[in-house]
């Protein structure tokens, strides 16, 4: 066990996607802490009277048109971000869990169900349904906003864990586990779950993306959070405000910056880990 | 084949039933009283605040039971009635969204095809070929990590503003009246090329991706390596991985109708191009709850028809399902 797990972590320091996504993440989550210490402003804060500025050493990112500090909201929109996609790529994972492990490792009417359920909610679009939620909503904040996105974004996760699980369920050691009288949450927590923390890992990954993009999408049609800052918003209130006519270009490419690079170091570094989890993908 | 349409066709309807309640009950259970902030817009008088009030609760039906609500809201959508706009009062909402929907087949349709066909070629091409792998598939990361509205955003500045060879708002020139005449079927395609081509660049980058993922995974197979063995030419090899790679990603297609519909919402907005992504945000900036109603309505139908498109190709691709054998997507 312990060698498998050096040679895994052997595997991980040596593999350049994952080296190049991870490095990607650490920087944009030191930023998020150290950056409140780097500025003095709120994100809402009219700090520049004289309006829309380019980026200079007083206002590092320039200033929006109504003299707000863009670093600043800047800061506290990946804060948001992070806090999306680990509330909502979590909330999401949770639950595709459960549907997937009860349904994979029950079956019969349980897996009916649960399956026939999985496959509707995976067809709707489930934007569609959180647009009308937001739309309906008069006060929203981030966490209300992830909660709404996790709540929506775990049928494929469910539906991949539920096949994972078909297949692990009549290995000989879950065999012997069920023959020796354990119980079934027992057998699901301690046989099958650890077979698959890799692909668990990157269910979770795939999740956070998915739920910073979804985020992003909902805060840009003006649906995001009513009382804060978030990277999304930043692009809504740019293109609300003309920054493309008038060639503002330092208000919306910075927010969108952040999250390509945050969602796409996320998907080269899972790229990467299943090469290391999965020796046939690596490359010769 | 047939209990695989069978159960397709289930899934479908309960979807269908499942989504017309969920637009149903929202309006009804959230906070707030639509006919309320409706007339608190208003600004009226204390006396007409009621009379209004009463006049718009029986004109919207909500003076009824709860149920008998219910009942009448699939009566009307049976009948085609979703309802008067208010945004665009008094044109009916299914006749404002029709005008709506072929600017999104239009946009939509050409995007998702040939995104689709060009990323699986190409991803197929990429997959172990270290020189592409290396340069090129970066770039598809970046793209399918890139947030719809913002390469449209992008896009809209480099080629509207700075350059200035696109325009970038609208489905036309504004000083033009829809027509059947050269100018007018340029001036919808120079209108139609920057939306088209943000949503065409997000797309591929995720199938190429996928794609070249999916054939690795089969050139490991054991009947890639059986064909190799008998020293068939790498072309074969890859031919047979490229039949089986697709499949996944002809699933992965309907999985991704949804993520699709979004993002040619916010490219819509982005490029204020008159589909229903931009009459979504129309309805919903002056609350009009009807007509979000209805938009919810028709994109739930899209997809629903989408899948069901997707779903015959999927049995003509793969004869399994067709032999009644379970295929993947059953």
């Amino acid at each position: 066990m312990k060698l498998m797990r050096s040679e895994i972590l052997y595997f991980a320091l040596r593999n350049n996607k994952l080296r190049v996504g991870l490095t990607i993440i650490l920087f944009f989550l030191v930023l998020t802490f150290v950056g409140p210490m780097l500025t003095h402003y709120d994100p809402y804060d009219y700090v520049n009277p004289n309006g829309a500025q380019p980026p200079s050493s007083e206002y590092w990112f320039g200033t929006t048109m109504f003299g707000q500090d863009v670093f600043t909201q800047f800061i506290h929109g990946l804060k948001a971000t992070f806090l999306v996609g680990v509330v909502g790529g979590g909330l999401g994972t949770l639950i595709g869990i459960l549907v997937g492990f009860t349904a994979g490792y029950r079956g019969g009417i349980f897996d009916e169900i649960l399956n026939m359920l999985t496959n509707v909610v995976l067809v709707i679009p489930t934007l569609a349904i959180l647009l009308i939620i937001a739309a309906y909503l008069e006060v929203r904040g981030i966490l209300t906003e992830s909660i709404f996105i996790g709540c929506t974004a775990w049928p494929w996760a469910a539906r991949a864990i539920r096949a994972q699980t078909f297949s692990l369920r009549s290995r000989e050691f879950v065999d012997l586990a069920r023959l020796s009288g354990m119980k079934p949450r027992k057998i699901i927590f301690t046989e099958i779950a650890p077979n698959m923390m890799s692909y668990l890992l990157l269910v979770f990954i795939l999740q956070f993306g998915g739920a910073v993009l979804a985020a992003a999408t909902l805060d840009f049609i003006g649906l995001g959070p009513t009382n804060a800052i978030s990277l999304g918003l930043m692009m809504n209130y740019a293109v609300l405000w003309g920054a493309l006519l008038l060639g503002m270009w330092w208000w919306f490419i910075p927010p969108g910056v952040a999250i390509t690079a945050i969602v796409g170091a996320l998907y080269v570094a899972n790229v990467g880990l299943d090469e290391v989890f999965n020796p046939k993908l690596r490359e010769m | 084949m047939r209990r695989y349409f069978g159960r397709k066709l289930l899934i479908y309807i309960l979807t269908f039933f499942l989504a017309v309640t969920i637009d149903w009950l929202i309006p009804r259970f959230m906070p707030g009283n639509p006919v309320q902030t409706m007339l608190s817009r208003a600004a009226l008088r204390a006396e007409a605040v009621e009379v209004m009030y009463g006049y718009y609760t029986r004109a919207f039906g909500l003076d009824v039971p709860i149920w008998q609500q219910y009942l009448n809201f699939w009566n009307a959508l049976f009948h085609g009635d979703l309802g008067t706009s208010v945004y665009m009062f008094p044109q009916p909402v299914t006749k404002v969204i029709m005008r709506a929907v072929p600017y999104d087949i239009f946009l939509l349709l050409p995007a998702i095809l040939l995104s689709w066909y060009a990323g699986n070629h190409f991803g197929a091409f990429a997959a172990r070929t270290k020189w592409l792998d290396n340069t090129i598939l970066p770039v598809g990361y970046i793209l399918t990590a890139t947030p719809y509205m913002w390469l449209g955003i992008l896009l809209a500045w480099v080629f509207g503003i700075v350059l200035g060879v696109f325009p970038i708002a609208g489905a036309y020139s504004f000083a033009l009246r829809p027509h059947l005449s050269w100018t007018f079927i340029r001036s919808v395609l120079h209108h139609w090329f920057l939306p088209f081509a943000s949503l065409f660049l997000v797309m591929f980058g995720g199938w190429a991706i996928g794609m070249r993922n999916m054939i690795i995974y089969e050139l490991e197979a054991d009947y890639s390596h059986y064909l190799e063995a008998l020293g068939a030419p790498r072309r074969l090899v890859r031919k047979y991985a490229f039949r089986n790679a697709i499949l996944p990603q002809i699933t992965g297609l309907a999985l991704q109708l949804g993520v699709i519909a979004a993002g040619a919402l916010v490219t819509e907005v982005v490029f204020s191009y008159p589909g229903i992504g931009y009459l979504i945000l129309a309805a919903i900036q002056n609350q009009d709850y009807f007509l979000i109603q209805g938009c919810f309505l028709f994109i739930i139908i899209g997809v629903l028809l989408a899948n069901f498109a997707i779903d015959i190709a999927y049995v003509i691709v793969d004869p399994r399902t067709r032999l009644g054998m379970t295929g993947e997507a059953a």
